[in-house]
């Protein structure tokens, strides 16, 4: 193994288009990273990533903290745009599905939720970091894994075995000779299928954004030989209307995360079916 | 072969499939910023949103308060202005009619002084043309018997006064003067 694991680049510098090298094309292999300490094999070992994920929530506590550590009641500027954040996930998310009574208690959570993804996001355009942590399959899954099983608790919770089996299999008496196909689907798309997608759905769109952003970058840099610095300036200007619609996908993923954690919520505390 | 494509054919696995440490990383990330928000942060702005809510409402219940009182002045102040009016208005009828009883008052009286001496002259009058005809009666009936006296040659004064004749005579012409009339 010759990849040098302080290599910040996801492509080799020196190959350029007429040079005889072909397109060092994005791929799985952007997505992996040597670890910085330990050993990939023996699973302890700590990595890009990992630093990102970690780095995030020193800097989101480190900015509520110097936000709500003494509050004002007439707030700062700080203070302000924090409340703003805490607002828009407060009232904008969690009060308008859950409701403002039942939903108080889980305000933390997807404050919590919202601004650990948006957070991991957003490292996909900062300089140096460049790259979603939500681009690693493990992250969404365990924030999802943590809503998935808040989710089949409070159901139990909240009604019982056999309420939490109805709930779970949407019975409905008024389905007649459907109802036992319609119970199996909706098991599986509940209890199966709903904590892949809530992860995936995250995952997906961070590895799909900067795949794309990989792409134009590599090839604005490819291309810079001969004729190719015309199709090189284009590349560059789609790197930068990618990074402005990243920026854009980033919050709506973290919003689309914690919306759907927050309906998944509202659902085991509805009443039944 | 670029080491980083050999890297790729080496490992590349399913991405759907997530690596252990990474899993335990993101759970510890997430923790330490629930950790936080949940314990100290949350609650701490929650107190201070709480408070803002009160000071903001407690400011409108203290300018209801202020509009309600200004509101009750103000009625009061209209009723005192009405009730002062009215009173006004009472007093310039009340002083109306009064004028109008004085007026009453004074034109009667001076009726009454005017019939006074309008009656006092009359009397006078009266007294007067009485005592003048009462005179000159006398002297009529003086100047006639006197008169007639040089004429007949002797004195008929005192027998014309004892026995009324002249003013006998004197009543026949006054009654034919008033026949005449």
């Amino acid at each position: 193994m010759s990849a040098d694991p302080t290599q910040v680049l996801a492509f080799e510098t020196d190959c350029h288009i007429f040079d005889g090298c072909g397109f060092p094309a994005p791929g799985l292999h952007s997505f992996l990273f040597e670890p910085l300490w330990g050993d990939a094999d023996s699973n302890l070992y700590f990595n890009k990533t990992m630093l990102l994920a970690l780095l995030g929530s020193v800097i989101i506590v480190g900015f509520f903290w110097a936000a709500f550590r003494k509050p004002k009641l007439v707030p700062g500027k700080l203070q302000m745009v924090a409340e703003a954040g805490y607002d828009f996930v407060r009232r904008g998310i969690v009060y308008e599905t859950i409701g403002k009574k039942d939903g108080e208690k889980y305000v933390p959570l997807m404050v919590s939720l919202f601004f650990v993804i948006w957070m991991m996001n957003l490292w996909s355009i900062i300089p140096v970091a460049q790259f979603p942590v939500t681009a690693i399959i493990s992250y969404p899954a365990a924030l999802a894994g943590i809503v998935y099983i808040l989710w089949v608790v409070l159901t139990f919770k909240k009604h019982g075995f056999v309420g939490a089996f109805k709930n779970f299999t949407g019975y409905d008496k008024s389905l007649g000779g459907v109802l036992p196909l319609s119970m199996t689907i909706e098991f599986f798309s509940n209890l199966l299928v709903r904590p892949f997608t809530h992860a995936v759905r995250l995952f997906a769109n961070m590895f799909a954004g900067h795949t794309l952003l990989l792409l134009f970058t590599i090839a604005s840099w490819y291309l810079l030989n001969g004729i190719g610095f015309a199709y090189a300036g284009v590349s560059f200007v789609m790197v930068i209307v990618m990074t402005a619609f990243e920026l854009f996908i980033q919050a709506v993923q973290a919003y689309v995360f914690v919306l759907l954690a927050c309906s998944y919520v509202q659902g085991a505390l509805a009443k039944g079916h | 072969m670029n080491p980083l494509v050999q890297l790729a054919a080496e490992e590349a696995e399913n991405p759907l499939i997530p690596p252990i440490p990474e899993l335990v990383i993101g759970l510890i990330a997430f923790v330490i910023v629930f950790g936080f928000l949940a314990k100290k942060l949350l609650p701490n702005i929650n107190k201070v949103l709480e408070e803002r809510r009160e000071a903001i409402e407690g400011g409108i219940e203290k300018a209801d308060a202020a509009q309600t009182e200004a509101q009750s002045v103000l009625e009061q102040y209209k009723a005192q202005l009405a009730e002062a009016r009215h009173e006004a208005a009472r007093l310039r009828q009340e002083a109306q009619e009064q004028g109008a009883v004085i007026l009453q008052e004074m034109r009667a009286e001076g009726q009454r002084q005017r019939e006074e001496i309008v009656a006092a002259g009359h009397a006078q009058i009266e007294a007067d043309r009485k005592a003048a005809a009462s005179a000159l009666r006398q002297d009529v009936g003086k100047l006639a018997t006197d008169l007639a006296g040089k004429l007949v040659g002797e004195s008929l004064e005192d027998h014309a006064r004892q026995s009324g004749t002249v003013d006998r005579f004197l009543d026949e012409l006054e009654a034919k003067a008033e026949a005449v009339r």
